[in-house]
């Protein structure tokens, strides 16, 4: 079969013209070539992505449609039957409070995610110059963040146990305290967040430092004959040039902080009002059985995330990130 | 590769202060800090540990290797092992599979609903997996597949698109003369795509083998969520279900959360280029 293909194939000049003008040739493919419109032809793309469409339909958007639908139903997740509530789950979500106070702790996260941003960018733009070191300590600040989260909770429980690493580190310096970290919510989420820079600066700091290294050197050095301050530097070149991956850890840290789970969940379990919106969801379905109002909620936060990302591309239209 | 372009030489001046290091050495100290005093820790015995002593003191005999003993037979981390390079194993092949035969056909043929198709994939990124197990936990259960490896395996496939998007950025590089002169030799679209295509696009599956073994070896909620069986734990599951029976025994806890991060901080001492590169793609896809 792939011999009649073959023997049907366009003429050589076809081919060298494509490799020219590659994109416009294919969009135009060139007429009466017999093998472009075999019909074993026209349903070769389709063999390839039979797979790969059949698990996206399965596993995204047969859920999401799912879950659209058990949010209008008091289904408990097990039963056979369900009936039809209307919007009574969304009501519970908006009107009682402690379904919505899990979103005042994003709020949390969101000011730690403002705070990795801004470390991430003074750290990619020191080691974006030459100095003694530069790859130890890049790499040093980037291994947090491939460390298991798990691993992590455990690192941190016991950072800020009774007696710990950071009680110890404090008495080090002089400061003798028994607070206990994780005992109020104020004192509990902050520590949280606090793990959530630690662990995530990393990403934010090689993603700046491979765009503030994708602007060419030429551009400080005449900045530099020009007698342009660092600030002014940092100011002019590479601010302008890290602004689609700023918006980018923008986008990333607001998504982020809507939907923290790991880190709050492995230390304290959502105990002490460091809840956050994901561990009520997950708890509302599967200890809980309440499959429905757990719906509800996914769809609330599926709907802001969207939302955000929506804005963001009509903020900033049409960004390309390319970095490295 | 493309995205691996050699870094440009740094020839601007570096007049780094030594208040600059001062800073990078602090920063360093908060990312070592925590972790070496777990290392130190999980060198202990239980009565250094629970004797009040300092948490920065130094085990008395650093060859203790005791707690690692009892975190490798009673916390079943050998088990949590196999299970974590199994599904490594198979969600990481089918994910190189599924993503390049994706990009193949997107890339290189044009055909009816191509704009949806591509849409269908774009859309799939905005949603975050966290939010959709809830129905997403139905299908699972549905195709009785709950408790089984296979769970974590094909929500790891099948969720991927990332890496179809590395695999899609890679196979524009490569020129379509390549495959009209295979297909003058006689071959037909599966044969380039076998032959020609996917052994061209050797670096791209270099890093997506990476960033999606990393992520995969990390994750927690999906084999949390679908394998409660005690002998299905994952590196992760395994570490977390210390928490439990070890609750006051930091040092057995320690040697288990050390054991976890040793292999990443070996693949990362070894791949470093390849992590950086494949992290900054995977992020802004």
């Amino acid at each position: 079969m792939s011999r009649t293909v073959s023997t049907t194939s366009p003429p050589a000049p076809v081919a060298k013209q494509d490799r020219t003008a590659r994109h416009r040739a294919r969009q135009k493919a060139p007429g009466g070539r017999s093998w472009r419109d075999l019909p074993l032809r026209r349903l070769t793309p389709w063999l390839f992505l039979l797979a790969p469409l059949a698990l996206l339909v399965t596993f995204t958007y047969v859920p999401v449609g799912n879950m659209i639908y058990y949010s209008f139903t008091d289904w408990d997740g097990v039963s056979p039957d369900r009936s039809y509530v209307g919007g009574e789950n969304y009501t519970d979500v908006f009107t009682r409070s402690d379904m919505f106070r899990v979103f005042a702790v994003s709020l949390y996260y969101l000011a730690a995610s403002v705070v990795q941003i801004a470390i991430a960018l003074y750290f990619a733009t020191v080691l974006s110059f030459n100095l003694r070191f530069r790859n130890v300590f890049k790499g040093i600040l980037f291994f947090p963040y491939l460390i298991n989260g798990v691993a992590i909770g455990f690192v941190f429980l016991y950072f800020f146990q009774d007696g710990g690493t950071l009680d110890s580190v404090l008495s080090l310096v002089g400061v003798h305290t028994d607070h206990a970290w994780l005992g109020d919510p104020e004192s509990a989420n902050t520590s949280l967040a606090g793990v959530s820079v630690w662990r995530f600066t990393g990403l934010n700091f090689v993603l700046f430092l491979g765009a503030i290294q994708s602007i060419p050197g030429e551009l400080y050095e005449a900045a530099q004959l020009d007698g342009a301050s660092r600030w002014q530097q940092f100011r002019h070149i590479i601010a302008p040039g890290i602004r689609p991956v700023l918006s980018l850890s923008v986008i990333l840290a607001i998504s982020g902080s809507l939907s923290v789970f790991e880190i709050p969940y492995i230390m304290t379990g959502g105990a002490t009002g460091t809840s956050t919106f994901v561990i009520q969801t997950v708890k509302l379905a599967f200890q809980f059985n309440k499959t429905g109002l757990a719906s509800a909620c996914a769809v609330v936060l599926l709907a802001i995330i969207l939302l955000i990302t929506w804005i963001q591309r009509r903020l900033v239209p049409d960004e390309r990130v390319d970095i490295v | 590769m493309t995205l691996t372009a050699p870094p440009r030489p740094r020839r601007r001046l570096g007049i780094a202060t030594p208040l600059t290091y001062l800073v990078l050495i602090a920063a360093s100290l908060v990312v070592l800090v925590p972790l070496s005093v777990v290392f130190l820790t999980s060198l202990k015995t239980s009565e250094e540990v629970a004797g009040g002593k300092d948490a920065l003191a130094l085990p008395d005999n650093w060859l203790n290797f005791d707690n690692y003993v009892t975190a490798f037979s009673d916390g079943h981390m050998l088990t949590a092992f196999g299970n974590t390079a199994f599904i490594l194993l198979f969600s990481i092949t089918g994910t190189v599979i599924i993503g390049s035969m994706t990009a193949y056909a997107i890339d290189r043929f044009e055909f009816r609903f191509k704009k949806l198709i591509m849409a269908l994939f774009l859309v799939a990124t905005l949603v975050p997996g966290v939010t959709t197990q809830v129905a997403t936990f139905q299908v699972v259960n549905s195709f009785g597949l709950f408790d089984t490896r296979w769970a974590p395996i094909l929500l790891y496939m099948g969720t991927d698109i990332v890496s179809i998007y590395i695999f899609l950025q890679f196979i524009r590089g490569i020129p379509i003369s390549v495959d009209e002169a295979a297909r003058l030799d006689g071959a037909n679209a599966f044969t380039i795509y076998r032959k020609i295509i996917f052994p061209m696009l050797k670096p791209a599956i270099a890093t997506v083998v990476i960033i999606k073994g990393i992520t995969t070896y990390n994750d927690f909620y999906i084999p949390f969520l679908y394998m409660p069986s005690e002998d299905l734990g994952t590196m992760s599951t395994a570490l977390f279900r210390f928490k439990g029976p070890y609750g006051a025994h930091w040092e057995t806890i320690s040697a288990g959360a050390i054991l976890v991060i040793v292999p990443t901080l070996l693949v990362f001492l070894f791949l470093q280029r390849y992590i950086y590169n494949g992290f900054a793609q995977g992020a802004s896809k």
